[in-house]
């Protein structure tokens, strides 16, 4: 262990997410080594350790002769200081290398409140900032995930951007770079040999003008860049890689179990929904080679539950002998299963009282709204008889505590759909007094409200955020009609999802703001200990950028989005028209119920859509 | 009593490992290992494994304690080489063996530490160490849940000796209590920085390297 490090390592809380040496870890014998890449998870190593999207890269590319991959995470506080006291540049974890001396230094984006994260990575990395600082004895940075299917606001930091999913594209890109680099090719050479393949982004190839009234007039490609750039997808998950071999962290983090991913995309369509939308079309694993992935992953790692993972479990065809194959196996170790994602149906209990035969955690369903009517608009298709029936059966079975998720500020809502929440909270206290089997525990139901963020790539991307001293009131008001002792009210601070509002949707001129943050002090935005208001605010005001303008203003239907060169498969034309239905209140049958041709079975004629 | 038990190390980048982490790692050690262990009753069934003498962040040592009741998967020999295999850097199982004492019997615990003096150690270190360490009592400040406490360290402290290593390294051997109440060896610098700030290093690192009963007779 380094001398420094010694000393710095006993004065950080959690140490032990600073030093590697996990039992999982890869490390290569460097002489063998070609290309070095540094995967920068752009939050700290608890969130990053539980993000599957790095542990399957991870995994393909160290399986990549030639090429290392290793980890780094973003110092917390404490840490940070003690690197930039001593003068140690971040390195990573397996190796303890500095990341500046790295072939490729790549940061996972995953959400908005993460971007200061990446400024102040690359500071303390040593690397300038901004693309236009480094020249060709620098690393190639790049950025994937799926917050960059708008990449606009991290456009002057990153010289490129993988959009959609990495498994196939990053090794192509990492293999062109690693030829391009030993031929002795320029940065600009390559960028512009990269903007061909299809799902790179290079945002220095593409200009940007704006209108008088500071909406984009166009982008426009150069030296032979694509118009659209289309997102990547894996097209068969059977085939695709699947970390069963993974890192297991020695220290606790946020999601500390095995993750089996079930499938892809989604065949709701909730209007509200980016993944729904972005991760279109369903591509599923099918049962028996998710069972064997089950097996193969929960004998390495040891772990002592599984997660079944997908954007929607409920909808998982076979799930139910898929549960029966799993838990056969689980329960012979004493593993637990747990189904977050559950729809809120009769199926739903009757598989967690299954599966948690084990142990038994908490039941959580998402109307989102308190209304039908709004649950119309927004297209989520969870008819209250449904909900209340449910949560019926549960309380039969002797559950006790249930946790409801909504959304306030939602396109068309008034103050009778918020009201509407505390209506079907009180349904579900009646509920409880006319099911409940053991009624001396009494009954606890948690509800949380946060503040709807309209996204880009949904059908609600026109729309204004409610502003945050509205979205006050109806918590206010929803606090006020709230009185069942038997239930706890918490709601999320607007704070955030207004920068998030700016961010989601922003465009190039959010890159200054974003450094002005950075250069005040932001960092780790996602964390309320450092997130900022008012530092925010400032730097949008020294930048001469509404804030406004991004988050409450209602984009015309013909106005060009800072992503409308970003192609994620379904057709604008799509969105727009489910934007009609929303207003017209009318729902739209899922994917498996009827087609209606969104346009991203385009990504993948040959296979199909598997919803 | 305990039926089973462990006797491994923990060095290196495995020092950061806090003692809860540590329960959670052996937890899937054995689990990757198909050694099945006895796991407790009721709601939220954990495997019953303990470790003796809970380690300082950022303390080696070379004589841990795992207690636990071994029900499949493995006979007690081949134990250390099979839960190696599968361990964190590290983490070294040394030996398997049936447990005959009660980790309560352990009294004593030798520790090895290395002083270090950024701006060289001051004149005579040896002796003034010696010195200070031969008082009648040494009290310290100490914090505890109920606040700052007196704790005099003497009662504690079997021997403790220092040999001049380098022009800034100081080796220091001690023999201290190991529990009821267990003896920090933070606590020996501490007692230097309170008391005579001129004789405490900027920074000392520890290692655990043998422990005892109350006769002296190494523990196993």
């Amino acid at each position: 262990m380094d001398k420094i490090m010694e000393r710095i390592l006993p004065r950080v809380q959690k140490p032990a997410r600073y030093t590697g040496g996990e039992y999982g870890q890869t490390v290569k014998e460097l002489s063998a080594v070609k290309t070095r890449f540094a995967f920068c998870f752009p939050d700290t190593y608890e969130i990053g350790m539980s993000n599957l999207g790095m542990r399957i890269l991870y995994g393909v590319l160290n399986e990549m002769e030639g090429v290392w991959c290793e980890r780094v995470f973003a110092p917390w506080g404490d840490m940070e200081d003690q690197l930039r006291k001593n003068g140690i540049p971040l390195y990573t974890l397996e190796s303890g290398d500095p990341v500046r001396d790295f072939d490729i230094v790549a940061f996972s984006l995953g959400y908005e409140m993460a971007y200061t994260n990446v400024l102040n990575m690359l500071d303390l990395a040593g690397l300038p900032i901004r693309a236009e600082d480094r020249g060709d004895g620098f690393p190639l940075v790049i950025a994937g995930g799926t917050s960059c299917l708008n990449p606009e606001p991290l456009a002057a930091f990153i010289d490129l951007f993988l959009l959609g999913e990495g498994e196939e594209s990053l090794p192509e890109l990492v293999k062109i770079y690693e030829d391009s680099r030993l031929s002795g090719e320029t940065r600009e050479s390559f960028l512009k040999k990269a903007a061909k393949i299809e799902g790179i982004y290079v945002p220095s190839l593409y200009e940007v003008s704006y209108n008088g009234d500071g909406t984009i007039k166009s982008i426009t490609p150069k030296d032979g860049a694509p118009k659209k750039i289309r997102k990547r997808i894996i097209k068969n998950l059977d085939a695709a890689f699947f970390p069963d071999k993974t890192i297991i962290p020695s220290t606790e983090i946020v999601h500390d179990r095995e993750v089996l991913e079930l499938f892809r995309g989604c065949i709701r369509g909730c209007r509200f929904c980016q993944a729904g939308y972005v991760y279109r079309p369903v591509r599923r694993r099918s049962p028996e080679v998710l069972a064997e992935h089950a097996r193969a992953s929960l004998d390495y790692s040891g772990y002592e539950e599984m997660t079944l993972s997908s954007l929607s479990t409920s909808d998982y065809r076979g799930l139910r002998p898929l549960c029966d194959d799993l838990l056969a196996h689980c329960e012979a170790r004493s593993v637990s299963l747990s189904l977050p994602s559950l729809r809120a149906d009769n199926f739903s209990v009757e598989l967690m009282e299954r599966v948690q035969k084990v142990r038994r955690t908490g039941l959580t369903f998402a109307p989102e709204a308190g209304s039908q009517r709004l649950r119309d608009v927004i297209n989520k298709n969870v008819r209250e008889e449904d909900l209340l029936n449910t949560c019926g059966i549960a309380f039969e079975g002797g559950w006790n505590t249930i946790k409801l998720y909504f959304m306030l500020g939602l396109p068309t809502e008034t103050d009778e759909d918020v009201t509407a929440i505390n209506d079907l909270v009180n349904k579900v206290v009646h509920v409880w007094h006319q099911r409940a089997k053991n009624k001396a525990r009494g009954l606890r139901i948690t509800v949380s409200t946060s503040c709807f963020v309209p996204k880009p790539h949904t059908p609600f991307q026109w729309e204004a955020q409610v502003t945050r001293e509205e979205y006050m009131r109806r918590v206010a008001l929803l606090r006020s009609v709230m009185r069942s002792k038997s239930v706890t009210y918490n709601w999320h601070d607007a704070d955030t999802s207004y920068i998030e509002a700016c961010l989601s949707r922003g465009d190039r001129k959010m890159g200054d703001v974003l450094e002005k943050v950075w250069r005040t002090g932001g960092k780790l935005d996602a964390w309320s200990e450092y997130f900022s208001m008012e530092r925010w605010l400032n730097a949008f005001i020294s930048c001469g950028v509404s804030p406004e303008f991004y988050a409450f203003r209602e984009r015309g239907e013909d106005e060009v989005f800072p992503w409308s060169h970003i192609d994620v498969g379904v057709e604008p034309e799509f969105f727009l028209y489910q934007r009609h239905e929303a207003y017209n209140e009318r729902v739209t049958p899922d994917c498996r119920a009827a087609c209606l041709n969104c346009g991203a079975l385009s990504l993948c004629p040959e296979v199909g859509c598997d919803a | 009593m305990p039926e089973q038990r462990l006797l491994f190390e923990k060095t290196g980048r495995a020092i950061y490992i806090s003692h809860l982490d540590l329960m959670r790692t052996f937890q899937r050690i054995f689990a990757r290992a198909s050694v099945t262990v006895k796991h407790s009753e009721g709601f939220n069934p954990r495997p019953k494994i303990s470790i003796a003498l809970p380690l300082s962040l950022g303390q080696e040592s070379v004589c841990e304690i795992l207690d636990f009741c071994l029900v499949s998967g493995s006979a007690l020999e081949e134990l250390p080489e099979k839960l190696n295999a599968v361990s964190p850097e590290g983490i070294r199982i040394i030996k398997a063996y049936n447990a005959s004492r009660k980790p309560k019997d352990i009294y004593w615990v030798k520790i090895l530490g290395q002083m270090e003096y950024d701006s060289g150690a001051p004149e005579d270190i040896e002796k003034r160490l010696d010195d200070f360490f031969a008082q009648k009592i040494i009290v310290i400040k100490k914090k505890s849940k109920s606040g700052i406490s007196d704790f005099d360290i003497v009662p504690c402290i079997n021997s403790v000796g220092f040999e001049k290593t380098s022009h800034n390294t100081v080796k220091v051997n001690a023999v201290i209590t190991a529990q009821n109440p267990a003896l920090n060896p933070e606590n020996l610098m501490a007692a230097l920085r309170q008391l005579s700030p001129d004789l405490a290093p900027d920074f000392t690192k520890f290692r655990r390297i043998e422990i005892f009963d109350k006769d002296g007779e190494i523990f196993r």
